[in-house]
């Protein structure tokens, strides 16, 4: 018994770190490790999610485990396959030693789609962005252009920097020069609607939905937490373009 | 009007992108973004506030998610986000901080807090989407 709860607790906290990492609500990943325990004969767990790490406990074993999370990135597929598993754990299709080992193979597998094919995405993206505010066709190419730009910074520079902070202000920065300099060659007419679509695709949308959805499911602290890196997020786009127009 | 459809179709399927949703549901987002984009233009059409026309489609793509979270057996976080995406009032946020450059203060604050309710109301037409669907699986189960 000893070495089995040890792997459900394994298996259980890597499912939720797995969650945390790539962008699930906070109550989910409670939600779904105290369902995992359950279904692998668990009778009382405890869970506490935070952003940052997760506190985890069996009522019939004396330690708790903690595991730290740092790096948070948005991957919803792996999100959706550890909910598939869990799901198939409730119906008692898979043991422990399975579910370990499916979980290892989500946490190295690569994201679901290559970095190329998002930067042509978050460009077309801008564009299309672009023609719902009702901006110009003849603006469409430009700020499918800065708002390539600017994503290619976000990713090549947060490799080296590891400040999200940072980075989503250089690439905001990066847009909003891009979109002045288009304009003065001519090649775009509006600034402001080339800049609004192209900074769109950086906007904390999931940060701010999962902000809110946590503080009214009652958890405050990693609501507001949320909340906090959402708002951290919009302060860095809007300064870096802020700084840009002050500029010229 | 058409331009418009294809436009938050497109939007939504690349948000999907973005957040690496799984290659099945991509489809379902661009619906879901296309449904919320279109309610909300239909009713600033008909003169509806701003706040209340974000709140009533956020509830209505979050509605439509709710659905397709039980067809694709999968988180409605995967549909609901890339749908509301279109309804973040990024043009009022960006004309706040344009006053604020330009020192405007009382225009900046107006606006950034225009923007903030029209946040709080797409927030809001989520979770009253999930609290109603709750309530009626409950009455539908008894």
């Amino acid at each position: 018994m000893q070495l089995n709860s040890n792997k459900i607790i394994e298996a259980c906290l890597l499912a939720g770190k797995i969650m945390l990492e790539n962008g699930a609500e906070t109550y989910r990943v409670e939600d779904t490790m105290q369902r995992m325990a359950t279904s692998l004969g668990v009778k009382q767990s405890h869970c506490f999610a935070m952003p940052t790490g997760i506190i985890f406990s069996i009522d019939e074993m004396e330690q708790t485990k903690l595991v730290r999370v740092l790096e948070r990135t948005i991957d919803l597929n792996k999100v959706a396959m550890v909910n598939n598993i869990s799901r198939r754990m409730a119906q008692g299709e898979i043991s422990v030693d399975e579910v370990l080992l499916e979980l290892k193979q989500i946490d190295e597998s690569k994201p679901e789609y290559p970095v190329w094919l998002q930067l042509t995405s978050v460009s077309i993206l801008s564009g299309w962005f672009l023609i719902m505010f009702q901006g110009k066709w003849a603006d469409f190419v430009p700020a499918m252009i800065s708002g390539g730009l600017g994503f290619a910074f976000l990713v090549y520079v947060h490799r080296f920097a590891k400040i999200k902070f940072f980075s989503e202000f250089l690439a905001s920065f990066v847009i909003g020069f891009t979109a002045i300099w288009q304009v003065k060659l001519g090649i775009g007419t509006d600034l402001d609607k080339i800049i609004i679509g192209s900074v769109m695709p950086l906007v904390p949308g999931l940060h701010i939905t999962n902000a809110v959805r946590d503080l009214m499911a009652g958890h405050l602290v990693a609501g507001l937490s949320k909340g906090a890196e959402a708002f951290l997020t919009a302060f860095a786009i809007g300064s870096g373009i802020a700084i840009v127009l002050s500029i010229y | 009007m058409l331009s418009q459809l294809a436009a938050s179709f497109i939007a939504a399927f690349a948000f999907g992108i973005i957040f690496n949703v799984p290659k099945k549901t991509l489809f379902a987002c661009g619906i879901a973004g296309a449904v919320g984009w279109l309610a909300y233009l239909f009713l600033i059409h008909f003169k509806m506030d701003l706040i209340i026309a974000a709140f009533i489609s956020a509830l209505l793509v979050a509605f439509i998610s709710h659905l397709f979270a039980k067809m694709y057996k999968a988180p409605i976080i995967i549909f609901s986000v890339p749908g509301i995406i279109p309804l973040v009032p990024g043009g009022i946020a960006y004309d706040a901080m344009r006053h604020v450059v330009e020192q405007d203060y009382f225009m900046a604050i107006e606006l950034a807090a225009k923007a903030f309710i029209i946040s709080g109301a797409i927030a809001m037409g989520l979770v009253f989407s999930e609290v109603l669907n709750r309530m009626i699986m409950k009455i539908i189960r008894q």
